[in-house]
């Protein structure tokens, strides 16, 4: 059974939904030439995404995200209209037109940002750790990455130090079995990435990603383990990314049927059943979920549109710090 | 001014020990910076006052290194940053460039990057061509990073005191060859020398040579000779290479008409050539008498010969000729 209340079930489904539309109609923005730059889209992983950052939010700790960010930033409660207005390379998206899709900031909730580089957040990830434990804070950090970053350098750096140090620090790795487009079975020699663990003296734990409930429940308990000075912890979260790594993706590198297989497991559809199933919620109540979410990027897009284009004049600012 | 004598690593540490009494946010990272003292001995002593908390070693994981000094200063400390040689930040040039450099930028300025990343750099030591080099061009090509170079106790002092305090990344370059020198250094716990503002070293009237680091006491020496055959020199030290306060440069051209910039790091795709560049954009440009030259390090690897090794570092001679090419004298 789950920790959360019946209401706390209902709002991750509504987060889960809302990244799920918000991306969707990014999709759609850039088909039809409508937006600016690339983005990566997380379709299809939002119970990992949301599901992690919803138990980074409850426990007030922090977290740090990859490219692929976007279904962490809306778990985290980041503001539609701000990350819609960065898309759009407006004056009040959350960096102002600076960093696109695949810099969003939240720091109101915790979220010190995505990064563009494949494994950029694990070092970054233990200087906030390292922070917690030298301020004595009580707080972990939520380390985001996939599966492509675990055969970088800063991987098995950050591992070991984060294991020597004992930094509070949670390392989450959505597997979603591709690095753009090459297979993890070209890439790892080992079967589960989770077994990687062992080697730096850490748990490891291999789960269903494309369960929310199980991802809030294991993230929570990998955070409080974290917190309670005993080091770091690594999750491989199983999940799949149901649209191409980025827009110029034809997705020649897997099969139609590979997709339609995984999209029985989406999560959002998986969720809901659950909720059907347990009472939780009945078909009008997702309707409703289902209906609001998608609302609210709409909203968020008006207001979005609604923004000041960047200004030119400041394109040199926030370059440095007073 | 109460003033001792310190050399070079001294005052750095002094810098370190005082800042760190000050601000309990700063602490050092790094590897075998503690008991050992770091590989130049610069942090000897500061853990056995500081603690382990305080003084932290890491292994040798350059990359994590660097981010995890970002990832503390994005949180609220003050990591000094020490780099064994400036060689291996080419292993963490992505947590500097890619992350340190870039997020204050990207979170529209709500997140500061207080860190300090010091790198024991240049020749001199017989240490070869992966422990002698001279990268500060690279992190001036770099807008988020600021770079520091002393060149004497004093500034060494100075500089690094004022790089703990700011709130940007600095990257501080330490010449190796400098470590042992030796000068009067202002005790006051406030002495600070502010980034981004260029020092006029020495007066003269004839020829404005620009230098830095070792470099420095090279062009003092060959100024000294100089004079005594009535050629005046007058010495600027930009201190801080990037941003570079270039006014005191441009005035000081102005008055001579003569331009030398001499530096150790190699003189293609140098801080030498972007110097030259401002002037050329400058109107000072109009009062030179003579093409502007850069006597700086040749393009090769650093050897390790003594003989070799010398030879690829600007000498006295070199500056002298230089000096005297410029005043139309050879």
């Amino acid at each position: 059974m789950s920790s959360l209340t019946n209401e706390e079930i209902k709002d991750l489904l509504y987060n889960m939904l809302k990244a799920r539309r918000f991306e969707e109609k990014l999709q759609e923005m850039s088909r039809k030439g409508q937006l600016y730059g690339t983005c990566h889209l997380g379709i299809g992983q939002e119970a990992s995404g949301v599901g992690a950052a919803l138990a980074a939010l409850h426990d007030g700790d922090l977290a740090i995200l990859t490219h692929r960010g976007h279904n962490q930033t809306i778990g985290m409660g980041a503001d539609l209209s701000v990350l819609m207005g960065e898309m759009l390379g407006k004056e009040q998206g959350c960096a102002g037109g600076r960093g696109g899709s695949m810099h969003f900031f939240d720091l109101e909730h915790g979220n010190y940002g995505e990064t563009g580089v494949v494994g950029g957040t694990y070092p970054i990830a233990c200087g906030m750790a390292f922070t917690q434990v030298y301020k004595k804070t009580g707080k972990a950090v939520l380390c985001c990455s996939g599966d492509g970053s675990v055969n970088t350098g800063n991987f098995h750096e950050s591992l070991n130090i984060a294991s020597v140090m004992k930094l509070p620090v949670v390392f989450f790795i959505e597997n979603n079995l591709y690095a753009m487009s090459t297979p993890v079975e070209n890439t790892m020699s080992v079967i589960s990435l989770s077994d990687r663990a062992q080697a730096y003296g850490i748990p490891g734990m291999t789960i269903d990603g494309n369960d929310a409930l199980e991802v809030y429940e294991i993230v929570t308990k990998a955070l409080e383990y974290a917190k309670s000075g005993e080091g770091p912890f690594l999750i491989e979260a199983l999940t799949y990314r149901q649209c191409g790594h980025s827009k110029n993706d034809d997705q020649c590198y897997r099969s139609q049927q590979e997709v339609d297989n995984w999209r029985q497991e989406d999560p959002i559809y998986r969720l809901s059943e659950y909720m059907k199933e347990n009472h939780l919620a009945t078909e009008a109540e997702l309707y409703e979920l289902e209906r609001k979410a998608f609302d609210d990027v709409l909203v968020a897009l008006n207001k979005a549109q609604d923004m000041d284009e960047a200004k030119v004049q400041n394109v040199d600012r926030f370059v440095y710090a007073e | 001014m109460n003033l001792q004598e310190l050399s070079f690593r001294e005052a750095l540490r002094a810098a370190m020990r005082e800042e760190m009494e000050k601000d309990p946010q700063v602490f050092l990272l790094g590897e075998d910076i503690g008991v050992y003292g770091g590989n130049f001995n610069v942090t000897k002593g500061l853990q056995e006052e500081f603690g382990k908390e305080r003084v932290v070693e890491t292994p040798i994981s350059e990359s994590t290194i660097v981010g995890m000094g970002a990832g503390a200063a994005m949180t609220g400390l003050r990591p000094v940053v020490e780099i064994m040689f400036a060689d291996f930040i080419t292993l963490g040039m992505d947590s500097l460039v890619n992350h340190a450099a870039k997020f204050h930028y990207l979170s529209k300025g709500k997140v500061d990057i207080p860190m300090v990343v010091r790198l024991p750099s240049g020749a001199g030591t017989g240490a070869g061509s992966q422990h002698s080099q001279s990268f500060e061009a690279w992190f001036c090509n770099v807008p988020g990073l600021i770079v520091a170079a002393p060149g004497t106790p004093a500034q060494a002092k100075g500089l690094l005191k004022a790089a703990i305090r700011n709130n940007n990344p600095v990257i501080f370059i330490e010449y190796k060859k400098l470590y042992d020198t030796i000068g009067p250094v202002p005790r006051e716990d406030n002495y600070i020398i502010p980034l981004e503002e260029s020092y006029v070293e020495r007066k003269g009237s004839d020829v404005t040579i620009v230098t830095w680091g070792p470099s420095l006491h090279v062009v003092k020496k060959a100024a000294g000779k100089l004079s005594e055959e009535g050629i005046s020199v007058e010495i600027i030290n930009p201190l801080t290479l990037y941003p570079m306060d270039m006014k005191p440069i441009y005035e000081s051209v102005k008055k001579t008409s003569r331009l030398i910039i001499v530096h150790e790091g190699q003189k293609t795709g140098g801080v030498g050539g972007e110097i030259a560049a401002k002037i050329a954009e400058n109107d000072a440009f109009n009062y030179l008498d003579s093409p502007i030259l850069r006597v700086a390090g040749k393009d090769i690897p650093v050897p390790v010969a003594k003989p070799l090794e010398d030879e690829m570092a600007p000498g006295v001679a070199d500056v002298i000729d230089a000096v005297y090419k410029t005043v139309g004298l050879s």
